[in-house]
C-alpha cells in the first residue's frame, strides 16, 4: 500500500483500500455498500415495479427524512453517545411550526391565530430542536449520566410536550402555503426538496467529520476521552455541539415531514431514533465510539428504506416490516460486537 | 549458540508464523526454556515478542507451527485453556479491572470459595491471601483498594501479583518492569529465583538489556520476526546483546550536551493535591529537570496538577513569571505546557486512529486554518516525525491500535513534539521504547532542551534520569526529599532521598 494514499480515516492495515468517486470507502462501509447493490439488483429482477426511477426518487423521499437524523446520529455515535429523543423532537417541532404557519388549525388551545411568516416559523421550530439537543449535551455532559438513559428521559418528556401542546389533535392546513408546501412536497429540477435538503447535510456533515478540526475532535473523543482530554481537546463542549446539531438536524427532519403530510399528529416521529440508529449502525458505525463515517449511514439508511420499500411492494404488512427491519438491525449490531470484540485482542 | 540448559525442554515453541493481513510478523520461530529457567526475550520495537507471547498463551493463534509443554503438543484455543495448562501471563499493556479490588482482580475467575458452601465467596480468605502475595513482593497495598484509583506502576504490580498467585508452571513476562523503579524491580528479581529454585519457568521480556544478565539464563534474541540467535545471558554483555538485535552498531545512550540555563519558565510554589503535599519548584529554558522516586511517591500526580489534568488544593503555578490558573489541560497547552502522560493506552493514543491524526491532536491549531484541516500539512509533520522517531512500520495512515507497545509510546511523544510546548513535561518517555530508538528520543529532547525547551523528566530508569538530566528533584511520599545539582548524581544518593533518608556523606562521592 503507498504511504500516499488518502488519510482521511482509519484504514486497516489488511482491509483493501478502494477509491469510489473520489471516497476512500472503507470495509465495513463496502460490506454495507455490497449489501445495498445486491439487494437492488436481487429485487429489480424479481419485481418490475421497483427499478423506476419514480420508485427510486419515492425510496430517496422516505429515507431523506430519517437520514437526516442517521446523518446527525452519526457523529453522536461517533463520541459513544446516543440519542433516543430525535423521534419526540420531529413530532414536537412539527407541531410547534405548523401551529405557527399560517392557515394551520387545531383543536388545541395552543395552536391559536398568531401566525409567523414561514421562515420564522422555520427558524422557531430549528430553535425548539436545537434547544433539545442542547439540553440533552447539559445532561450528558455535566451529570454524566450515560446518554442512552438521560435522552430516555428527553424523549418521553418531549413527547409529553407534544400531547400537551396538541391536545392529543392533529394540525392541520387550510390551505397550506406555498411556501411551507415546498419543504416536503416541492421538488427543484425534478428532485424532491427533501433529497435535495439530505444531500445538503450529508455533505455538509462529511466534511465536518473529515475535513475540519470539530470532526477530529469527534473521534478522538469516542476513540478514548481521555487521551483526548489530555491532548486539550475540549470534550464536553463538543459533545454538546454534536447533541445540539443532532436536535437541530431533527428538527428539520420533523418540519420536512409536517409538510410532507400536510399535518402535525401526535405520534409523528415516533420510532425514528430506531430506524435512524439502525442506518447508522448498517452503515458501519461503532456503537462502541471512534469509528464510523456518515457515507456509512447514507448507504445504510439507504439499506433500510429500500427493504422498506421492498416489503411494501409485495405488500407484507406493516407488523411484518417491524419484525424484518428489527432483524437487520440485530443483525448489524451483532456484526458491530463481533468486530469490537476482535479488535480487543 | 548454547545448549538448552536441561536435555528436555519445558516449553519448545518449533515453527511459528503468524501474519497480519499481507504483513508476515513471525517466521517460523522456534524457542525453547528449560525447567527453572529464565529466558530473555529480546528484540526492537515491532519485532513480534508480544506476538510470539500472545500466541503462546492463547490470545492469539498462530498461522503454522507447534507448542510442546512437558513433551505433548498443546492446542489453546483460548487464554483460559492456556491458565489451565499451567501458563501465567504477564500482559504489556495493564489489563487489570480497575472498578474492582485488588484482591479480586488477582483472585478474578478463581476466587476461594468456602468450605462447606463452594457457591460463596471466601472473602476473608480472598483478601487473606492477596495480602500474602502482596506482601512477598513487598507492596504496600491494601487488597481491599479500588485497582483504577492506583497508579500505573502499582496496577502492574497488582498484575505481576496476579500471575504469581496462579502457581503457574510457566510464566510469561512481557516487559514487568518497564514502569518499575529499582527497589521493586529488585523485588521482583527475588521473587523470579524462588520461582526458579521451584523449578517454574520464566520468559522474560525487557528492553533494560542490563536486567538480562542478572536474572536471565539464557537470552533468544529476535529481529524483525526472525531468531537471529540465542546466548548465555552471564556470559554475553549488552552491547552486544543491542548489537544483535538492531543488526547494527549502535550509538551512545544519553548523549548528554551541556546547554546553557536560560530564565525561568516554570515556578511551582506549595502546591497540594490529594497525592502531593506542598511541594516547590522552578524549572529553567534550556534544562533538563529530572524527577525520580518511588512508584507511587506522587511524581506523576505532581506533574498532572501542573499541566492541568488533576485539581490542585492549594498553591500556585508561575509560568515565564506569570500566575496562571490551570484548570485543564486546554488551559496548560495554551501557556505552552506539554504532558506526554505515563500511560500510552489509556491516557496517550487514540488507538482507533491513524497515526497522522494522532500526532497532530495536540496541535490542531497549527494545521487548520479556521477549523479547516490542512491535510498536506499534517501528512508533512506527521512522515517528519516518524522517521525522527523510528517508528515502524512507519506508514502514517497506519492505525495506531495495530502498533506493537514500543512503537505506541513513540507517536504518543511525536504528538507532543508536534504540539511544540515550551515546557515539555515527560513521564517515563521511553517506556518500552527499544535501545536504538530510545537514543534516538534521548537526543531529541536534549536538542529541544538546546533550543531553549524546557523539558521535565520523570522516569524510573537510574541511569536515564541520571544521564539526561541537569538536576533532579527526589519525591518521597508526596514531598520533595532532596534535589540534587548533576555534579552530585548518585544512585546511592538518590536512593537514599527516595526512601526518606538522609544520603551519608554529600552524595558527590560516586
Ligand atoms: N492487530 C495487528 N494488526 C496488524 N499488525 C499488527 C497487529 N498487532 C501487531 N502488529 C504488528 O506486528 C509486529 C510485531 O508486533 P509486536 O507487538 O509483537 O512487537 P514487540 O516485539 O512486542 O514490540 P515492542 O517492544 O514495541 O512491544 C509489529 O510490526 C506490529 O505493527
Ligand atoms: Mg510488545
Amino acid at each position: 500500500m503507498s504511504s500516499t494514499a488518502q488519510m482521511d480515516r482509519p484504514v486497516d492495515a489488511d482491509a483493501p483500500k478502494r477509491r469510489w468517486a473520489g471516497l476512500n470507502i472503507r470495509a465495513e462501509n463496502l460490506a454495507s455498500g455490497v449489501v445495498l447493490v445486491g439487494l437492488v439488483i436481487v429485487l429489480s429482477v424479481v419485481s418490475p415495479a421497483f427499478l423506476s426511477f419514480s420508485n427510486f426518487l419515492d425510496i430517496a423521499r422516505v429515507v431523506a427524512i430519517t437520514g437526516v437524523i442517521a446523518a446527525g446520529m452519526t457523529l453522536v455515535i461517533i463520541t459513544a453517545g446516543i440519542d433516543l429523543s430525535v423521534g419526540s423532537t420531529v413530532g414536537l417541532v412539527g407541531a410547534v411550526t405548523a401551529s405557527l404557519v399560517a392557515g394551520s388549525a387545531s383543536n388545541s388551545p395552543f395552536v391559536t391565530d398568531f401566525k409567523l411568516p414561514v421562515s420564522l416559523a422555520v427558524l422557531v421550530g430549528l430553535a425548539v430542536g436545537s434547544a433539545i439537543g442542547f439540553l440533552n449535551g447539559l445532561i450528558i455532559t455535566k451529570t454524566r449520566i450515560e446518554p442512552f438513559m438521560a435522552t430516555l428521559g428527553t424523549m418521553i418528556f418531549v413527547r409529553g410536550l407534544v400531547y400537551l401542546f396538541t391536545g392529543g389533535y392533529p394540525i392541520h392546513f387550510d390551505p397550506m402555503p406555498h411556501d411551507f408546501a415546498f419543504i416536503g412536497q416541492g421538488a427543484v429540477l425534478g428532485i424532491p426538496t427533501p433529497v435535495w435538503l439530505f444531500a445538503i447535510v450529508v455533505a455538509a456533515l462529511w466534511w465536518a467529520s473529515r475535513r475540519m478540526s470539530v470532526g477530529r475532535a469527534i473521534y478522538a473523543i469516542g476513540g478514548n476521552p481521555e487521551a483526548a482530554r489530555l491532548s486539550g481537546l475540549k470534550v464536553d463542549r463538543t459533545k454538546i455541539f454534536v447533541y445540539t446539531l443532532l436536535g437541530f438536524l431533527a428538527g428539520l427532519a420533523g418540519i420536512i415531514l409536517t409538510s410532507r403530510l400536510a399535518s402535525a399528529d401526535t405520534v409523528n416521529g415516533q420510532g425514528y431514533e430506531l430506524i435512524a440508529i439502525s442506518g447508522v449502525v448498517i452503515g458501519g458505525t461503532s456503537l462502541g465510539g471512534g469509528r464510523g463515517s456518515v457515507i456509512g449511514s447514507l448507504i445504510g439508511v439507504f439499506t433500510v428504506g429500500v427493504i422498506q420499500n421492498a416489503l411494501n411492494l409485495f405488500g407484507a404488512s406493516t407488523q411484518v416490516q417491524y419484525v424484518v427491519t428489527g432483524l437487520v438491525l440485530l443483525l448489524a449490531i451483532s456484526l458491530d460486537g463481533i468486530a469490537r470484540l476482535r479488535r480487543r485482542t | 549458540m548454547v545448549a538448552s540448559s536441561t536435555p528436555q525442554p519445558l516449553l519448545r515453541m518449533e515453527g511459528i508464523t503468524k501474519s497480519y493481513g499481507s504483513v508476515q510478523v513471525l517466521h517460523g520461530v522456534e524457542l525453547s526454556v528449560g525447567r527453572g529457567e529464565v529466558l530473555g526475550l529480546l528484540g526492537e520495537n515491532g519485532a513480534g515478542k508480544s506476538t510470539l507471547l500472545n500466541i503462546l498463551n492463547g490470545v492469539i493463534q498462530r498461522d503454522t507451527g507447534s507448542i510442546v509443554i512437558d513433551g505433548s503438543p498443546v492446542e489453546f484455543t483460548g487464554p483460559k485453556q492456556a491458565q489451565e495448562a499451567g501458563l501465567a501471563f504477564i500482559h504489556q499493556e495493564l489489563s487489570v479491572l480497575p472498578y474492582l479490588s485488588v484482591a479480586e482482580n488477582v483472585f478474578l475467575n478463581r476466587l476461594p470459595r468456602r468450605k462447606g458452601a463452594p457457591w460463596l465467596v471466601d472473602w476473608a480468605a480472598c483478601y487473606r491471601q492477596a495480602g500474602e502475595i502482596l506482601e512477598r513482593l513487598a507492596v504496600k497495598i491494601h487488597p481491599r483498594t479500588l485497582v483504577g484509583s492506583l497508579g500505573t506502576a502499582e496496577q502492574e504490580l497488582v498484575e505481576i501479583a496476579k500471575a504469581l498467585s496462579m502457581n503457574a508452571r510457566i510464566i510469561t513476562m512481557d516487559e514487568p518492569t518497564a514502569s518499575l523503579t529499582e527497589s521493586e524491580i529488585e523485588r521482583l528479581f527475588t521473587l523470579m529465583r524462588a520461582l526458579k529454585a521451584d523449578g517454574v519457568s520464566v520468559i522474560y521480556v525487557s528492553h533494560r538489556l542490563d536486567e538480562v544478565a542478572e536474572i536471565c539464563d539464557r537470552a533468544t534474541i529476535l529481529r524483525d520476526g526472525k531468531i537471529v540467535n540465542t546466548v548465555d545471558a552471564q556470559t554475553t554483555d549488552s552491547h552486544a546483546l543491542a548489537t544483535m538485535m538492531v543488526g547494527r552498531e549502535l550509538s551512545e545512550l544519553f548523549p548528554k550536551t551541556e546547554h546553557e540555563r536560560g530564565r525561568e519558565t516554570l515556578r511551582v510554589s506549595n502546591l497540594s493535591t490529594v497525592k502531593v503535599d506542598d511541594v516547590s519548584f522552578t524549572a529553567h529554558a534550556g534544562e533538563v529537570l529530572g524527577i525520580a522516586g518511588l512508584v507511587g511517591s506522587g511524581r506523576t500526580e505532581l506533574v498532572r496538577a501542573v499541566f492541568g489534568a488533576d485539581p490542585i488544593t492549594s498553591g500556585e503555578v508561575f509560568v515565564n513569571g506569570e500566575a496562571v490558573t490551570l484548570d485543564s489541560p486546554g488551559t496548560a497547552i495554551r501557556h505552552g505546557i506539554g504532558l506526554v502522560p505515563e500511560d500510552r493506552k489509556l491516557q496517550g493514543a487514540v488507538l482507533s486512529m491513524t497515526n497522522a491524526h494522532n500526532i497532530t491532536l495536540a496541535g490542531l491549531s497549527k494545521v487548520s486554518r479556521w477549523g479547516q484541516l490542512d491535510r498536506g500539512g499534517e501528512k508533512q509533520a506527521a512522515k517528519r516525525l516518524i522517521q525522527d522517531l523510528q517508528v515502524t512500520p512507519s506508514r502514517i495512515e497506519q492505525e495506531t491500535g495495530r502498533l506493537s507497545g514500543g512503537n505506541q509510546q513513540k507517536v504518543v511523544l511525536a504528538k507532543w513534539l508536534f504540539a511544540g510546548s515550551d515546557i515539555l513535561i515527560v513521564d517515563e518517555p521511553t517506556r518500552g521504547v527499544d535501545v536504538g530508538a530510545r537514543a534516538a528520543i534521548h537526543g531529541l529532547l536534549n536538542d529541544l532542551a538546546g533550543q531553549g525547551t524546557t523539558i521535565i523528566m520523570i522516569s524510573s530508569d537510574l541511569p536515564e534520569v541520571m544521564g539526561m538530566s541537569d538536576r533532579i528533584l527526589v519525591m518521597h511520599e508526596g514531598r520533595i526529599a532532596g534535589e540534587l545539582p548533576r555534579k552530585d548524581f548518585s544512585e546511592e544518593a538518590i536512593v537514599m532521598y527516595a526512601s526518606g533518608l538522609e544520603p551519608t556523606t554529600e552524595g558527590a562521592k560516586a
